[in-house]
């Protein structure tokens, strides 16, 4: 059986709709940040899969790289903010998040 | 001659300095503050008077002379609108009238309104309608007249509000500037259309002493409109002099003090309208003769219909002031009777200056009498009065005066101007001298049916004797009766006249003979029917006319005809239906509007919720949508 | 139609991530949360490895499942929100979000088959080159990244001092 091009989307697709149900659905901002992740790899596989089965240079996969990067340093931001507001507000459900609403 | 600036200047910072600290001067020191003012514009008036009369003529004419005149609004070259002083002889002997009955009244006040609340207000606002007479009269174009005019307007409504807490002076005030407003309308849009088709408001110098320079050169169009513009400008000095039909507020205004009374709505504010065609007489007599013979009409209908309601009348003021209507209506008729600005046909003209100053001085003297006798007896009714002869002997000899100078008994001042007058309405018409005549018996009726039923007939119970007023309050009356006295003798036609030229008054035999006859058997009638304490024969016709006495009793419901016309067609027919659509559909629109985007908002601010899921989940589908919409629409 | 090593560890992955992706949003615990994430993040690292893409494999590895899957247990510890997660989730909001969820699933899912990629060009096992990978990072010619690597290092410089003043105790 040779592996195909859209058995790599697939199991993105999969992924993705996973982050799209968690980021909707959760309440807590760590659980969206980690359907965030899960969105953000499924960006990369895609990368990663459309550069090897299609194209000959490697462009695709640098992308990933740096996707990768720019996934970690948002990450590392975010849940310093999480941190920064559980320690003012002792809670960090969205619907507490209410303070710059208004 | 510049010092008549501080005729215009003292009483006006009078009125500053009394409105603004009279509450923390004494009254008596406002009273005598205001009286010595008016002392100095009224010396200062004399001498200025003296001064331009003994000018030599140039032609034969008083020459105009404008003392000051700067522009105060450029609009074009020709048109633009100047504050000054100028003056020739009608507006110096309205000088001399409005600064003598002016500082009689506040001589008067200082007795009259002893210890009333407000004393310095009151004497503040004389100052100030002391200060817009004179600029009225002294104004070098029309618009400064009419800025002026409305000024004296607004101090009128003050000073008939005085008593501000009595609800009939409230209503009177309110109906008087109502009323004078609704005139001045006519007026405004005769300077405009006079502006526009004349291009000038100045009271330039030509022939005789007044006029409009350019006015000989109009064109086609301006000989129809002038006439327009004159006769809408009447229109205001109708308002202003209480012609019929809009006389109605001159009765009410007598809510005010009575010396304000005399002031104003007998001796100078209410002469105004007269003062206006007066002043505009060169081009009414050039340009619009029909619409001044028109006047002469209005004036005789007037003065016939306010002396027929001031023979029933039992209020003494109001008496007074249907005798002012009609003594006003004869000099409009006087000046509305000339037929050319020679000193012939333009006698009228004189007569009608003369019959001014000579009312001004005996109907100030009248209503300041009227005003010892309300004082004495607190009361306006003539049922309340009688026989106060004994009582108060100065203020029943000047009264008899002034009535015997109104009634046209010769020697008094009255006879020398009534006369005049019939003999240039006898010029005119014999039909009009005729009807004038009647009313000039007519008038010396009900001014002795006024005299027997206050100082004659039946005494009436007093709560204390009445007793004189003191000395401030009769010398005015004394002054005021001398010149009633002598006033006649004044050659007046040397002075004042429709060219400008001398004219020697000489009287008319016949006409002065009849209308004394009139006078005599009017006042006899009047003695034969009021003198008695019983009045079987006055009893006796009122039971017999007693529609025409209830009718004339209420003005002939002139009145209730307004107030039917404003309260039930114009407010209910024109006003409600208005009314309804501004606050309906006017205000309505933006309630709506209001309310719309209130709604709008309330509605879609969950849109804006700040939650983030939310956002996502509309993009998220957004981006399904677009993607739909691709795949299937646009391929 | 002959069964590789490969096809049987590929299709043992993908059954793997996308059972731990379906876990990873729907289980109760954040911390078995993080968990299932740390799996999926290691079968995408796999997949990485069957493209023949070892360095971004380890990479993979080294940031996702070394660094943010560490910093996510901590900020979980830390946070202490275990007994705020238990707190009953809305119908409501789970119904709407899977039915978006599976909405787009549908949709991209009818794209990605019912399109045919022509021209594929079969992995060949040849791993990708150290060498070159350096190269391409290093040089400013056309396919190489200087500068988005350098922009991503100062990306980098700064969010660690952000993160280090947002989260500093004052």
């Amino acid at each position: 059986m040779e592996i195909q091009l859209e058995y790599y989307l697939v199991i993105s697709l999969v992924m993705m709709a996973c982050g799209v149900y968690g980021f909707l659905s959760r309440r807590n901002t760590l659980a969206m940040l980690i359907s965030i992740e899960l969105m953000l790899n499924a960006a990369d596989i895609n990368f990663a899969a459309f550069n090897r089965y299609l194209f000959s240079n490697y462009e695709g996969h640098f992308f990933a790289i740096f996707g990768i990067a720019i996934a970690a340093a948002e990450t590392a931001v975010a849940i310093a903010i999480m941190i920064n507001i559980y320690r003012n507000l002792k809670s960090i459900q969205t619907k507490d998040l209410e303070e710059m609403k208004h | 001659m510049e010092y008549t600036l501080f005729i215009m200047l003292l009483p006006v910072l009078m009125f500053l300095f009394l409105g603004l600290a009279g509450h923390k001067l004494r009254p008596a020191v406002a009273g005598i503050l205001g009286c010595c003012s008016l002392g100095i514009v009224a010396i200062l008036s004399y001498y200025a008077a003296w001064q331009y009369f003994s000018m030599p003529r140039v032609n034969g004419i008083y020459q105009p002379v404008t003392v000051f005149n700067f522009e105060w609004l450029h609009f074009t070259d020709k048109l633009h609108i100047d504050l000054g002083i100028l003056l020739d002889p009608i507006s110096v002997m309205m000088l001399v009238v409005i600064s003598t009955v002016s500082l009689m009244v506040h001589i008067y006040s200082m007795g009259y309104m002893h210890g009333e609340k407000g004393f310095q207000r009151y004497y503040a606002f004389l100052s100030l309608f002391t200060f817009s007479m004179l600029g009225l009269v002294v104004a070098t174009n029309i618009f400064q007249m009419y800025l002026f005019w409305e000024l004296v307007g607004v101090s009128s409504y003050l000073l008939i509000g005085f008593y501000y807490s009595k609800p009939s002076a409230i209503a009177a005030s309110k109906k008087a500037f109502i009323v004078t407003r609704f005139a001045d309308l006519g007026f405004l849009i005769g300077i405009l259309v006079f502006g526009y088709f004349v291009g000038s408001f100045n009271f330039e110098t030509v022939g005789a002493g007044t006029g409009f320079g350019g006015a000989a050169l109009l064109g086609d169009a301006a000989r129809v409109m002038v006439p327009l513009a004159l006769g809408l400008m009447f229109i205001g000095g109708a308002g202003k002099s209480a012609m019929f039909p809009l006389h109605i507020w001159l009765p009410d205004a007598m809510e005010g003090p009575t010396p304000v009374s005399a002031l104003i709505h007998a001796a100078t504010m209410v002469v105004a309208g007269v003062y206006l065609v007066a002043r505009m007489f060169p081009l009414f007599i050039d340009y619009a003769p029909e619409v001044l013979h028109l006047i002469a009409y209005v004036g005789v209908f007037t003065a016939f219909f306010a002396a027929a309601i001031a023979c029933v009348q039992t209020d003494i003021k109001r008496v007074l002031a249907f005798s002012t209507i009609s003594q006003i209506a004869f000099m409009m008729v006087a000046v509305g009777v000339c037929t050319a600005a020679t000193a012939h046909e333009g006698l009228g003209y004189m007569a009608s200056m003369f019959h001014l100053f000579t009312h001004a001085m005996f109907k100030a003297c009248l209503f300041l009498g009227a005003g010892a006798i309300i004082h004495a007896v607190h009361s306006n009714e003539m049922s309340h009065m009688g026989g106060l002869r004994k009582y108060m002997p100065i203020t029943h000899i000047t009264f008899l005066i002034c009535c015997l100078s109104i009634a046209g008994i010769p020697p008094f001042s009255g006879f020398f101007s009534k006369d005049e007058i019939l003999t240039a309405c006898l010029e005119f018409s014999p039909v009009v001298y005729w009807i004038m005549s009647i009313i000039a018996g007519m008038t010396a009726f009900y001014m002795f049916r006024l005299y027997y039923g206050i100082f004659w007939g039946k005494e009436a119970r007093h709560e204390h004797t009445p007793h004189e007023a003191p000395a401030n309050m009769t010398v005015p009356l004394i002054v005021l009766a001398a010149i009633t006295c002598v006033a006649g003798f004044i050659p007046f036609g040397h002075f004042v006249s429709s060219n400008g030229e001398t004219y020697d008054i000489h009287l008319n035999t016949t006409v002065a003979t009849i209308s004394t006859c009139i006078a005599v058997v009017a006042i006899l009638l009047a003695t034969f029917m009021y003198r008695k304490a019983e009045q079987p024969v006055a009893d006796m016709l009122g039971k017999k006319l007693r529609g025409l006495h209830t009718a004339a009793y209420h003005r002939f419901y002139i009145d209730e005809i307004y107030q039917f016309i404003t309260h039930r067609i114009i407010f209910r027919c024109i006003s409600t239906p208005i009314a309804w659509f501004d606050r309906h559909v006017v205000d309505g629109f933006f309630n709506f509007l209001a309310w719309s985007s209130q709604e709008g908002s309330w509605s879609i601010r969950n849109l804006q919720s700040g939650r983030v899921q939310q956002y996502a989940y509309a993009f998220f589908i957004g981006v399904i949508a677009l993607v739909l919409i691709l795949l299937f629409v646009v391929i | 139609m002959d069964i590789t090593l490969q096809s049987i560890v590929f299709v043992l992955v993908a059954l793997a991530m996308i059972l731990c992706s379906v876990l990873t949003v729907t289980t109760k615990s954040l911390l078995r949360s993080a968990t299932y994430l740390l799996f999926v993040l290691l079968g995408t690292a796999l997949l990485y490895f069957l493209l023949d893409y070892t360095f971004l494999g380890a990479a993979q590895i080294i940031v996702y499942a070394g660094g943010i899957v560490v910093l996510f247990v901590f900020a979980i510890l830390l946070t202490r929100s275990d007994k705020s997660l238990n707190a009953k989730l809305k119908v409501s909001k789970i119904l709407s979000s899977a039915v978006a969820a599976v909405a787009g699933l549908v949709v991209f899912g009818f794209c990605i088959l019912s399109h045919s990629f022509a021209g594929q060009i079969a992995p060949s096992g040849k791993e990708l080159d150290m060498k070159e990978v350096g190269i391409a990072l290093m040089g400013d010619g056309k396919f190489q990244y200087l500068l988005p690597f350098e922009a991503v290092s100062i990306l980098l410089l700064a969010c660690l001092i952000g993160g280090i003043l947002i989260a500093r105790k004052r």
